[in-house]
């Protein structure tokens, strides 16, 4: 029973890795196919930069863009939960909730004028979005730990930042890590935008294909992208459920 | 020494405490008891400063409780409420080391004291202390609860209704466990509840406190046989009051001494309710008595009636 429960966790995590190694081997080798379906193309496969360094750029990208976001939300979140900072909660909430409806294309207009272009304006825009979910899934986390406990905790005189340590935060883990991951999945999506303002992603396919009318580009991108974020979750996932479980 | 020197304590514009003074001994089992929002668990928690008094002193020993670094005060003190609130990430035998753990006692130590405390509770189901706290019944967290109050020795004990939402049953044993600990450590225990009965068989001392307030303080006869006012007379019992008196006395104190009887015995140590209930069971108004398994007298229903003034 364990056992089984075991396989498939492996099989959940192990497929879409499968599957994004399959098409990093598959692509570069696909023109012959890619010409048989669109005969009209002069360049039916995207060779500007090797499918393999477009998507460490992106992993990249979203990793350095994630690491940000975590550091961000959970001081954040931290901070608004401590008796000090209590009066900030509101409106912390409500800073991450507006920032929710601002379309991450209007972030990139205002950030270029400001960074330039490249990676810099495209890692601020993924920082200002991964931070929203970890910060609110802190938030939460540390507001579902039980009164009882906390009262207890302090009762038997754990100071304040070693209840933070030591009983807080591992209760509020599994809920930190679902924002963490809804953080990197939301990171791997948005990056693709950042090819528009000249970042090198596993957008830059994607971006070229619709300027210059090749579906084959799109095609290649999307896919690359659509596993990287299968692959991203299945790890965070896997993570996360060994979190909950303790 | 808990002494609380004219303490006050208002929560908003609401006095709570009430310029009260108080004081418990060492190696005391001192019950504070009385109807809900009189103020027992605010003035419980000035103890270990989870609220702080308004005006007046707490003293530990002589020594005001706001002159101790607050956390080195509460590790020294034992804490037990009615929530429990284990910590549901670590298991049982965790969650009893906590305050040693605080204290830096060594593994070994620790991981002995756990066994012991495991043993002393009574929370003797195979690898129960391996198990997380969702695994257990509410009566084995309640165990938990106290053996983790005790587990660095501490010399006083605050309990704030720790056996709230227990059965009757698993709560006589408990509070059986408890007594029987607290006279072999001569730990010092001030204990809340709002179960009069409860009061009566653990307290030395009980004390009833009403708005914040304590009407009166003295042994669980005392409070029986003399209230101040009315008003104690009506909470410690109004005509249940002699019902309550014969599970605080034993069977000892009204015992006739070499007298024959016939039946089923019960022993001197046992309560007059539970000789009464005997009595009842057998349907008989005379019985038997033993001390350590030998006959030496008999228990009379009439004297039950008859005694006390
Ligand atoms: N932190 C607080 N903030 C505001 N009011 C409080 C606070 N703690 C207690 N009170 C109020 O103080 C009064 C006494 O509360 P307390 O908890 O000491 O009563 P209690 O005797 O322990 O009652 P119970 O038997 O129901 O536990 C109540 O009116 C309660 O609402
Ligand atoms: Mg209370």
């Amino acid at each position: 029973m364990t056992k089984a429960r075991h396989t498939h966790g492996v099989i959940r995590v192990a497929a879409p890795l499968a599957v994004l190694a399959s098409l990093l081997f598959v692509l570069p080798r696909s023109g012959p196919w890619f010409h048989a379906w669109l005969p009209e193309l002069s360049h039916p496969l995207y060779t500007r930069t090797s499918f393999g360094a477009l998507t460490l750029a992106h992993l990249a990208l979203v990793t350095i863009a994630t690491l940000f976001a975590v550091a961000i939300g959970l001081g954040l979140g931290i901070l608004a939960t401590r008796p000090s900072g209590r009066s900030l909660l509101p409106t912390v909430r409500a800073v991450a909730v507006i920032g929710q409806t601002f379309p991450p294309v209007a972030v990139l207009a205002i950030a270029v004028p400001l960074l330039g272009f490249g990676a810099a304006p495209t890692l601020l825009a993924l920082v200002l979005y991964g931070v929203l979910p970890v910060l609110g899934q802190t938030i939460a986390g540390l507001e579902h730990v039980p009164a009882a406990t906390l009262h207890a905790a302090d009762g038997m005189g754990y100071g304040r930042w070693r209840r933070l340590r030591e009983v807080e935060l591992p209760l509020a883990a599994g809920p930190i890590m679902a924002g963490v991951r809804l953080s990197a999945i939301v990171s791997v999506g948005t990056a693709t935008i950042g090819s528009a303002v000249g970042a090198t992603t596993l957008g830059s396919p994607i971006v070229e294909g619709l300027v210059g009318n090749n579906t084959a580009y799109v095609v290649q991108g999307a896919l690359l992208v659509g596993a990287l974020a299968l692959s991203v979750d299945a790890v965070l996932g896997a993570i996360e459920r060994r979190i909950r479980r303790g | 020494m808990i002494e609380f020197d004219h303490v006050t304590k208002r929560f908003g514009g609401h006095l709570v405490i009430d310029d009260l003074s108080l004081r418990i001994d060492d190696g005391e089992f001192f019950v504070l008891v009385g109807p809900s929002g009189s103020g027992k668990s605010t003035l419980l928690r000035t103890v270990n400063r989870l609220v702080p008094v308004d005006a007046g002193a707490v003293r530990i020993d002589g020594e005001d409780v706001l002159s101790r670094d607050v956390e080195t005060l509460r590790r020294g003190i034992g804490y037990a409420i009615q929530s429990v609130g284990l910590f549901p990430h670590r298991t049982v035998g965790e969650n009893i080391a906590t305050v040693p753990r605080l204290l830096g006692w060594p593994e070994g130590d620790i991981r002995a004291r756990v066994t012991e405390l495991v043993e002393l509770l009574r929370l003797d189901e195979p690898g129960i202390a391996d198990r997380y706290p969702a695994t257990l019944s509410g009566g084995q967290q309640q165990r938990v609860g106290v053996a983790r109050a005790l587990a660095a020795r501490p010399r006083i004990v605050l309990m704030d209704e720790p056996f709230g939402a227990l059965d009757p049953i698993t709560r006589e044993s408990l509070q059986g466990s408890l007594k029987a600990i607290q006279r072999d450590t001569g730990t010092t225990i001030l204990f809340v509840t709002h179960d009069m009965d409860e009061a009566f068989r653990l307290g030395d001392r009980v004390a009833l406190m009403l708005d914040g307030r304590i009407a009166q303080v003295g042994a669980p006869l005392d409070l029986l046989h003399r209230p101040a006012n009315d008003r104690v007379r009506d909470f410690v019992g109004g005509t249940r009051a002699r019902l309550r008196e014969l599970a605080v006395r034993t069977v000892r104190d009204s015992m006739r001494v070499g007298e024959p009887a016939e039946g089923e015995a019960v022993d001197v140590a046992d309560s007059l309710q539970d000789a009464l209930a005997a009595m009842l069971a057998q349907r008989r108004d005379r019985l038997p008595v033993n001390s350590r398994g030998e006959r030496v007298g008999a228990i009379v229903l009439a004297d039950l009636v008859a005694n006390g003034p």
